[in-house]
């Protein structure tokens, strides 16, 4: 009997070599609790009937284009839309033999912090599902949390991969920008998208990442790792300079419940051989936020203007002319998050407000670039809380998009210096879980996995969801 | 006219003839079926990512070093946006604040001297698809029954050049045009050929009094799609311009059509709509620094210029000759053909031009030979030489040994018979139109079939029309 809540992929690809269970028996075992409890979760938008592989099957975030399977970023517009061609990192995981068990539900267009904005309905988080998984990439975190797929990816461009871990209670890997492939991802915002791992351990991250990273002649911003991924193996911190950001610590809006888990965890780690120290990250944290409602609108502006109505996805009837067209297909296509953000991209780089707007954000993300690289010349990982709050309830942030906004205010500033983060659950608040945000320099993934590895060694944390245990 | 300058900047695209498309790696070729040379990255598909072609990279570096720029160390791409059924993206990648290429000087000899072309910019980008209207007037989408795309075109790479406002007429635009087309030819990486389209030309014309400071409004003079089209079209709207000025009007700014064969000007739609595009840096690429050593590759690759040759000829030619040569690719042969200048200059300008053969092919020597002899053979033996002169292992000796007929006993009874049968035209030329002289010479040679020396039969002609 597999059982699909508890088995790591690490464990699952023992068994797989052990010839303990077969790669269809896994599969079929995933499919099984898919049945039982994706009703009430709606992680997934299309559970494959088949797939080939055999290796540990896989969920996919559904902006990660599969070829021959339909993939509609949640969003109406692209309804019945099937691609002809396999992203990079599709590719990367059926050439590890990864069978495809389907495609999660997201914020349409990964746009959103609750997978409340998909087109097709929310997702509910599995410790709770009163409440949001957290998104965008709540459907792979339900999915992974839930016992639906051992392993999946998600996406991260303000803190989908990180917060919906969070969330969860699971491991998220947001990977230096760069590291991993964008083919064949559907773009929200260029210069911030990318893939990255939702697993139930450190070492599946790390796993999965072996995986995906590397550079893709099909993507010109890629990048070789200087280091292969290892698969960690320490159990202390000892030499490691950990530095607590007092802004990303004490930020607005953070529970204290929050507050106090990550405390314990930072205390933890001192036990575990860490020297710990506070450092300052002023500009980040009051600029970060407001900077990248700039940036990412503007680019998603442009990245969703190549849905017309012309060449595929929906299309309105309409009598008009070509104007009529594309207005009545965007109109009817887009939901209200993305039909905001084009209107604030938009504005934000029209003539007369660019270099008020855009041109301004530009140069404060290079202020927070510096800023970090002041910060990790006294140490080697910052941490933080990686969401102010638990799971919050559905619906109730829904009307307040400002309140939704500040969900992402302690993963933001990292992901606009480019920089990799890894959420590990560092205990429970209110019986939710709560993650802990570890943030090193550009391509520090392995000693974000070693630190992450210890650390969830010694919160030993049950990821199974209480009520399903 | 008089009184009045007219000021004009050009537009230039040049389709870059690359195998492979800007960003992707589809065919770059023209006139394939409809749509069988696109992929999802020139469809737009979801997720997918422009990769720049090293290739043309190189050629526009190449181009603006020909055309006198500095080559930028660190140039951007940025997104260009609209909509449009040609544009799938939504957004044209473009270069906008960081071209590769800036600042400068292209020379247009004239008879009285170089005059120096500052250009602005030269710049990379991918072309728009075909769109076709069906149904309703002038090809236009606004009225058509349904509009078609061809997608083979989107996405391949252009060069825009921009020239400063520095041509003062017509025919020095043209002759601009035309050098820098058959630099683009000899540098290898455009065909630039008007009625296909791979060299494209958009005029911004204003005029100002003559000795006047600064630039008044200006229109914009939308695809001419040849040479002279060029020319006319902007004699047409500078003619315009001046008459709305002299009758006391203001020129708005406007984009203009030019109707080649009603010479009129229309226009298409006015500025003040025009789009707000929306620049900004492409963040799915990576700046173009290009490395100092391919600069250098690059500037070696390059012959001299067409206006330095033309100068360099102008010591044994006149400079209608000279700029004919260079300008239609022939000086290359005439520097090889030994032998009288002119006469070299003039048969391969235009007898040898006439025949169709192409310069590259053509055996300088024997051409040399042939055209040493040309007074002594006949003159259709002259033609059919030069008609084969093209040809793999052309050799003069087999033409060289036929001669003319310059013995005045055989060809006078057929100028007797010429002039009997013309008594009309002979009675005018006696009467002054000495021009008919022509017209006489080449009725005795169609008599001769074009055996008789013409030199000996314009002195007989002179002769006997004289008596």
């Amino acid at each position: 009997m597999i059982d699909t809540l508890r088995l790591t992929a690490e464990d699952a690809a023992g068994l797989l070599k052990r010839k303990e269970v077969s790669s269809e028996e896994l599969t079929r075992a995933y499919r099984a609790s898919i049945a039982e409890r994706d009703p009430e979760l709606h992680a997934y938008l299309h559970v494959t009937e088949s797939a080939d592989g055999d290796g540990v099957p896989i969920a996919l975030k559904d902006v990660i284009t599969t070829k021959g399977v339909p993939t509609t970023a949640a969003s109406r517009i692209l309804e019945g839309y099937v691609p002809v061609f396999d992203s990079t990192v599709a590719a990367c995981c059926k050439d590890a033999g990864l069978p495809l068990l389907g495609k999660t539900n997201l914020d349409e267009f990964a746009m959103g912090s609750s997978t409340e904005n998909s087109g097709f309905g929310p997702t509910r988080n599995p410790w709770d599902p009163e409440r949001v998984p957290g998104g965008s990439s709540g459907g792979s975190a339900a999915a992974v949390a839930g016992g639906l797929a051992p392993w999946a990816l998600g996406s991260d461009t303000g803190g989908s991969i990180k917060q919906p871990a969070s969330l969860c209670g699971l491991v998220g890997l947001r990977p230096t920008y760069g590291t991993v492939s964008r083919y064949g991802i559907v773009a929200f915002a260029s210069s911030l998208d990318q893939v990255g791992p939702l697993t139930k351990t450190v070492r599946d991250s790390a796993l999965l990442m072996q995986v995906i990273s590397g550079a893709d002649p099909r993507d010109s911003t890629t990048v070789e790792l200087p280091q292969p991924i290892e698969l960690p193996e320490a159990e202390d911190l000892r030499g490691l300079r950990i530095g607590i950001p007092r802004e990303l610590n004490e930020a607005e809006g953070m529970e204290p419940g929050v507050k106090q888990s990550v405390d314990a965890a930072i205390r933890l780690a001192e036990e575990l051989g860490a020297e710990v120290g506070e450092t300052r990250l002023p500009r980040s944290v009051e600029f970060g936020l407001a900077c990248y409602y700039l940036i990412a609108p503007a680019e998603a502006s442009a990245n969703l203007a190549r849905y017309d109505g012309v060449r595929f996805g929906h299309r309105a009837q309409v009598d008009g002319d070509l104007t009529e067209l594309y207005e009545r297909t965007r109109w009817e296509g887009f939901g209200d998050e993305p039909k905001r953000r084009i209107m604030l991209g938009t504005y934000a780089l029209s003539a007369g407000y660019y270099e008020a707007y855009y041109g301004q954000a530009q140069k404060v993300r290079t202020v927070i670039k510096d800023e970090f690289a002041a910060a990790f010349r006294d140490f080697d990982l910052l941490v933080s809380p990686t969401s102010p709050t638990v799971a919050f309830r559905l619906g109730e942030k829904a009307e307040n998009p400002l309140a939704m906004y500040l969900s992402d205010v302690l993963t933001i500033p990292p992901n606009m210096a480019g920089l990799p983060g890894l959420s590990i659950p560092c205990g429970l608040s209110e019986g939710l879980p709560v993650g802990l945000q570890l943030i090193g320099p550009q391509f520090s993934e392995n000693a974000l996995f070693r630190a992450g590895h210890a650390l969830e060694r010694a919160f030993a944390f049950d990821y199974v969801p209480e009520r399903l245990r | 006219m008089t009184g009045w300058e007219p000021v004009v900047g050009l537009e230039i695209h040049i389709q870059l003839k690359t195998q492979t498309k800007m960003f992707c790696r589809c065919e770059n070729v023209w006139g394939e079926g409809p749509n069988t040379r696109t992929c999802p990255v020139c469809l737009a598909h979801p997720g997918t990512l422009p990769v720049p072609n090293g290739r043309a990279i190189e050629w526009a570096v190449k181009l603006g070093l020909a055309l006198g720029c500095e080559v930028a160390e660190r140039s951007v791409f940025h997104r260009k946006n609209y909509f449009y059924p040609d544009l799938p993206k939504g957004y044209q990648i473009s270069q906008y604040d960081e071209p590769l290429c800036t600042a400068g000087r292209f020379a247009v000899p004239g008879s009285g001297g170089d005059h120096e072309i500052g250009i602005v910019r030269a710049h990379l980008e991918e072309d728009a698809a075909k769109t076709v209207h069906v149904g309703g007037k002038a090809g236009r989408i606004s009225g058509a029954a349904h509009s078609l795309v061809d997608f083979n075109r989107g996405g391949t790479p252009l060069v825009e050049i921009v020239t400063e406002p520095d041509l003062h007429s017509p025919e020095e635009a043209r002759r601009f045009l035309q050098l820098l087309r058959q630099t683009v030819v000899e540098l290898g990486i455009s065909d630039a050929e008007m009625e296909k389209g791979s060299l494209r030309c958009d005029a911004n014309v204003s005029v100002r009094r003559e000795g006047e400071e600064g630039l008044r409004t200006k229109t914009e003079l939308k695809n001419m799609n040849s040479f002279k089209f060029v020319g006319d079209g902007i004699a047409a709207e500078v003619a315009r311009q001046i008459e709305v000025y002299e009758s006391g009007g203001e020129v708005g700014q406007e984009t203009l059509h030019f109707d080649p064969a009603s010479g009129r000007i229309s226009s298409l739609r006015s500025k003040e709509e025009a789009h707000d595009y929306r620049y900004f840096p492409e963040p799915d690429l990576v700046p173009v620094e290009p490395p100092a050593a391919l600069v250098e590759r690059m500037r070696a690759e390059i012959g001299e210029l067409p206006a330095a040759r033309i100068r360099r000829l102008e010591g044994e030619l006149d400079f209608d000759l000279s700029y004919g040569l260079v300008a239609s690719g022939r000086d290359e042969l005439y520097e090889r053909v030994p032998g009288e200048r002119r006469a070299v200059a003039n048969v391969v300008m235009n007898q040898l031009a006439a025949t169709g053969a192409h310069p590259g092919r053509v055996n300088a020597e024997e051409l040399g030979k042939l055209i040493e002899a040309r007074d002594r053979i006949p003159r259709a033996t002259f033609d059919e030489a030069l008609t084969a002169a093209g040809e793999p292992g052309f050799t003069a000796e087999r033409y060289l040994a036929e001669e003319a007929v310059t013995d005045a006993s055989e060809l006078d009874p057929v100028i007797e018979r010429v002039l009997a049968a013309n008594g009309s035209q002979v009675a005018a030329y006696r009467s002054g139109k000495e021009g008919l002289l022509g017209f006489f010479v080449g009725q005795v040679m169609r008599e001769t079939q074009g055996k008789a020396n013409p030199k000996v039969v314009n002195e007989r002609l002179r002769e006997r029309l004289g008596a």
